[in-house]
């Protein structure tokens, strides 16, 4: 078993995160796929961290889990604050810049 | 690849194994995320993912990360997310057709332009040496090497990444926190407004939503005595979110008044 | 030289009149015009202090000066604002505090019923300060601060009545001209100052001697545009009779009595230079000739009384730069016919402003007529000047005048007799172009309109026109009893050779009698005896119809400047909207094109935002592809 192979589905993991983040227009599942790429990335950490043969990658993605914990948490806030005078939760329809 | 390789002794094939079945899964959970319409199953497709994910660390000798991805996101995270999902309707749900002209074709191109190169760049990648295992930096245990260096060497960014959780949580708090523009009416207030009112018709109470044996859930409308729906009934934060059955099924076209000439 | 601390108060009572009356605005409606009075007066009073205390110094002494502070100081270009009151000066104060005191009397009186009469007195301040500080710089420049400020002044006041748009026309029209000469003078102060280094007159005096007579005759042609300008001399001449629309009392003390003659006052005070650049000086007395003439002819032909008297101006000026024209004989002559004409010009101004007083504000002389007997003093006053301006002994003219014929006689050659001759045939046409005003004003038949109430003007106001009148008939003789004035002011003037005498001051004199008298009798055969008609006759012949368009001065001057000048701009403004324009624009629409174009990437929608993001971290792993291979 190759270790490799972890890091394969982490890119993978990654790009459809990123695909998805673009793509899909309710602000929740964006979040999710922010989520994804995130965990996709802590995904290498760790393999790469078994392939070192020390814990410094652990210990990343330990703090990659503290700070997407806080974008959750701060992300989540904002999108209630925005339903709340707008109705909706489509990142389409912030997008008072162009007018 | 060959120097990338890492051969995983007696556990070779059991984790191999676990991996073929659990990636593909994962992949395709993650892909769903992607197609599916209605965001609850996206959450539970991520929930999914991200249980997989924890699998994959505690077979990569993280058993820590693999408890904390558990019980961060899924017992958390996720919860958040589904609550929120419910805050804002657990019904709403995209339509799956791209409003942004060429958007689609350009972010599907970009997508495999940017997988193929990651993949085909991690095939030419070289360490130079054989990979290690962790084995041997597990062994007084994987909670107590993680403490280790957490305590001694990350000490520092792990003071500022407190200092960054209060501060979000402080954050959320301020954003989630609604001003109150009137002080809030007491029991004695609301019930002196009631009586002293314009009508006394709301004196005893707004009328109850749901039909009478026929019906009786909260979204759909009472019946008045002529038949008619009482929109009153309907709880206000229903209606603005548009959460309302149509009731007009339920109301009576004509009420019979034959009954009492026939006594 | 001394020194003095008292002159600049000659100057800052004025101005600190018109400061005061400008800046209190309506609050000073009730005591503006005496306040303004009373400073213009004491102002007279300091003048004659320094008169007496200069009276008191041997000759070479008289002159004093006042360091005021450091005005300018780059490098070599070092100048002071200092004043210098000299003989040639004190002449000028005294008739522009004494004539400018006696009009700000009578305007008390003639502006009464205006309501901005206290900005009137405020601007009339600001004309004496600003002309006595023309008369008393010690250097071109500071000179040249008080020629702008006269200019500032007249501007102002022929456009006082500026709600009348022809007035503020004329006044715009007065204030352009005299641009043109005001950039001559400034020219001039160029050149002085990069072939002498200096601009001070004594600077330029002890300069002079050592500059090559190119450039003196180019500082003197320039120095003679500005006396055009300011002076209303041939070429620049054409503002002068529109400048009648401002307030009669102006006329009286800026277009007759004092800036109009500033031009001789430079042209006299540039005297070392104008000695030392003979072509200079022929141009000057060549101005000075046919200046006298054109505004004579056009005197014949104005039914306007303030116009012909306007006319008149021009011509009684053109003699004086014809006498500072003459060299070191003539400067005297010059400044002696400018303070006599100072009078009864002056005199004859408020004369007539006192027979529109008592007309409506009727102008036309068509219509007047038999008014002697009911304006007595203004007719007694009128006709002491009007004998003064014919030069009939023993009022101040004929001596002023004829010192000045005599001259140009003797001033040899074909030159001397050619310039005698015009001077002579000006002083006919003059005796015929006033006693034509002086016959179709005061005798006759009246002609008057209906509502017309003609009546004697108040004390105020004919209080200075007799004051004035008792200067034309005595100050000619009083000037030049003695040579008193030839005398005084000797010491500014280089001395000079006599020439050969071509006539006899007797003869000059018998002949400019009898060229007045065949112009008075001209006039009176064709006024007195003929029924004079109300309304300007049109059937007249080719010659009067040009000198009542003033002999085509605005015709010219809008054929060969206004007309090039109109093309030229809109050549340019063209040029500017299509060349200039055009690639200022080009610039812009490229601009906005790519703007445009570029747009379409700024949708606001977050998720493109988020692709183009993607598509640089793919552009960011290509390039790591193609360099780590």
């Amino acid at each position: 078993m190759n270790a490799a192979n972890y890091l394969y589905l982490s890119a993978l993991l990654f790009t459809i995160g990123a695909v998805g983040v673009v793509l899909r227009r309710n602000a929740i599942v964006v979040f999710m796929c922010v989520e994804l790429m995130l965990n996709a990335a802590n995904l290498s950490f760790v393999t790469f961290s078994r392939i070192n043969g020390d814990l410094n990658g652990q210990v990343v993605a330990f703090f990659t889990m503290v700070v997407a914990a806080c974008e959750v948490v701060v992300g989540l806030a904002i999108i209630v604050t925005i339903y709340r005078s707008r109705r909706s939760a489509s990142v389409d329809d912030a997008s008072l810049l162009k007018r | 690849m060959n120097e990338l390789a890492l051969q995983v002794g007696q556990t070779a094939s059991p984790e191999a194994m676990l991996f073929w079945i659990l990636a593909p899964l994962t992949l395709a959970a993650a892909l769903g995320m992607l197609l599916v319409k209605k965001a609850v199953h996206s959450a539970i497709l991520m929930a999914f993912v991200m249980v997989a994910l924890a699998v994959f660390y505690i077979a990569q000798g993280a058993p820590f990360l693999g408890i904390v991805q558990i019980v961060v996101y899924t017992g958390a995270v996720m919860m958040l997310f589904l609550f929120i999902l419910m805050l804002v309707g657990v019904d709403s749900s995209d339509s799956l057709t791209e409003t942004i002209r060429g958007l689609r074709p350009i972010a599907i191109t970009a997508a495999l332009g940017f997988g193929g190169l990651m993949v085909s760049l991690l095939g030419r990648a070289t360490l130079g040496r054989g990979a290690v295992g962790v084995e041997e930096a597990n062994a007084g245990g994987n909670v107590q090497g993680i403490a280790q260096l957490l305590f001694s060497t990350f000490v520092w960014p792990f003071e500022v990444v407190s200092a960054l959780l209060i501060t979000a949580a402080l954050g959320a708090m301020v954003l989630a926190h609604h001003q109150r523009i009137q002080e809030r009416p007491t029991q004695r207030q609301l019930s002196i407004s009631r009586f002293r009112g314009d009508s006394l018709a709301t004196a005893a109470g707004l009328p109850a939503p749901g039909v009478f044996a026929r019906h009786n859930a909260v979204d759909v409308p009472a019946l008045l005595p002529d038949g008619t729906a009482a929109a009153a009934s309907i709880n206000a934060s229903l209606k603005a979110r548009g959460d309302v059955l149509d009731s007009s099924r339920f109301e009576l076209g004509t009420v019979d008044t034959s009954i009492e000439e026939e006594k | 030289m001394m020194i003095s601390n008292s002159l600049v108060y000659l100057i800052a009572l004025p101005l600190a009149g018109a400061a005061i009356l400008l800046l209190a605005g309506r609050r000073s409606d009730k005591w503006g015009h005496l306040l303004a009075t009373a400073l213009s007066a004491s102002s007279f009073f300091v003048g004659l202090y320094q008169l007496s205390l200069m009276l008191g110094r041997p000759s070479e002494q008289r002159p004093v000066g006042q360091k005021l502070f450091e005005w300018i100081s780059v490098g070599t270009f070092n100048i002071d604002a200092g004043l210098l009151l000299d003989q040639l000066s004190i002449c000028f104060v005294l008739l522009i505090t004494g004539v400018g005191t006696l009009i700000h009397i009578y305007s008390i009186s003639y502006m009464s019923h205006d309501p901005d009469r206290r900005r009137f007195f405020a601007f009339l301040n600001l004309f004496i300060a600003a002309m006595l500080l023309l008369v008393l710089g010690d250097s071109y420049l500071n000179l040249y601060v008080g020629w702008e400020g006269v200019g500032l002044a007249s501007y102002l006041l022929i456009g006082f009545w500026n709600q009348k748009p022809a007035y503020a026309t004329a006044s715009k029209k007065a204030f352009i001209m005299n641009r043109v000469g005001d950039m001559g003078l400034s020219f001039a102060i160029m050149i002085a100052f990069a072939t002498m280094g200096t601009v001070s007159f004594t600077g330029v005096k002890a300069a002079a001697e050592q500059t090559s007579t190119a450039a003196l005759t180019g500082i003197g042609i320039m120095l003679l545009v500005a006396a055009t300008g300011k002076s209303a001399q041939f070429p620049l001449q054409a503002w002068l009779g529109d400048a009648m629309a401002g307030p009669t009392p102006v006329s009286a003390l800026i277009h007759a009595a004092t800036m109009v003659t500033a031009g001789v006052y430079l042209i006299t005070r540039s005297n070392f230079i104008f000695d030392a650049a003979p072509t200079a000086q022929l141009l000057v007395v060549i101005v000075g000739a046919i200046t006298l003439m054109f505004g004579a002819l056009i005197g014949t032909a104005k039914d306007d009384i303030k116009k012909a008297l306007a006319a008149s101006t021009m011509s009684q000026i053109g003699y004086m730069i014809l006498g500072a024209g003459l060299g070191p004989v003539g400067y005297a002559f010059a400044i002696m016919h400018l303070l006599t004409h100072g009078f009864f010009k002056a005199g004859m101004f408020l004369g007539a402003g006192s027979v529109m007083h008592g007309m409506n504000d009727e102008v036309n002389m068509r219509k007047y007529g038999a008014l002697r007997k009911f304006m007595p003093i203004t007719f007694v006053t009128f006709g002491l000047g009007y004998l003064a301006i014919l030069g009939v002994p023993p009022f101040a003219g004929f001596y002023s005048k004829d010192m000045i014929i005599e001259t140009a006689f003797n001033s040899g050659g074909i030159k001397g007799i050619i310039l005698g001759s015009v001077t002579l045939l000006g002083a006919g046409i003059t005796a015929f172009y006033m006693t034509r005003v002086m016959i179709l004003t005061f005798t006759g038949t009246s002609r008057w309109d209906e509502e017309a109430h003609p009546h004697e003007s108040p004390w105020l106001m004919w209080l200075p026109m007799a004051i004035l009148a008792v200067g034309s008939v005595t100050s000619g003789y009083l000037l030049s009893h003695g040579n008193a004035l030839v005398n005084w002011l000797s010491p500014l003037f280089e001395s000079h050779g006599e020439h050969e005498e071509l006539l006899s001051p007797i003869v000059v004199s018998a002949l400019a009698l009898a060229m007045v008298a065949i112009g008075v009798a001209v006039a009176f055969m064709k006024y007195s005896r003929n029924e004079v008609e109300a309304v300007a006759p049109t059937d007249v012949s080719i010659f009067t119809t040009i000198a009542r368009q003033d002999l085509m001065q605005d015709h010219f001057n809008e054929a060969v400047f206004m007309r090039p000048g109109q093309v030229l701009t809109d050549v340019l403004v063209k040029t500017d909207e299509v060349v200039i324009d055009g690639a200022v624009r080009g610039i812009g629409r490229a601009a906005l094109g790519s703007g445009a174009s570029l747009r379409g990437l700024q949708n606001g929608f977050v998720r493109s935002y988020a692709a183009l993001i993607f598509i640089g971290a793919l552009a960011l792993i290509a390039a790591i592809w193609v360099v780590v291979q």
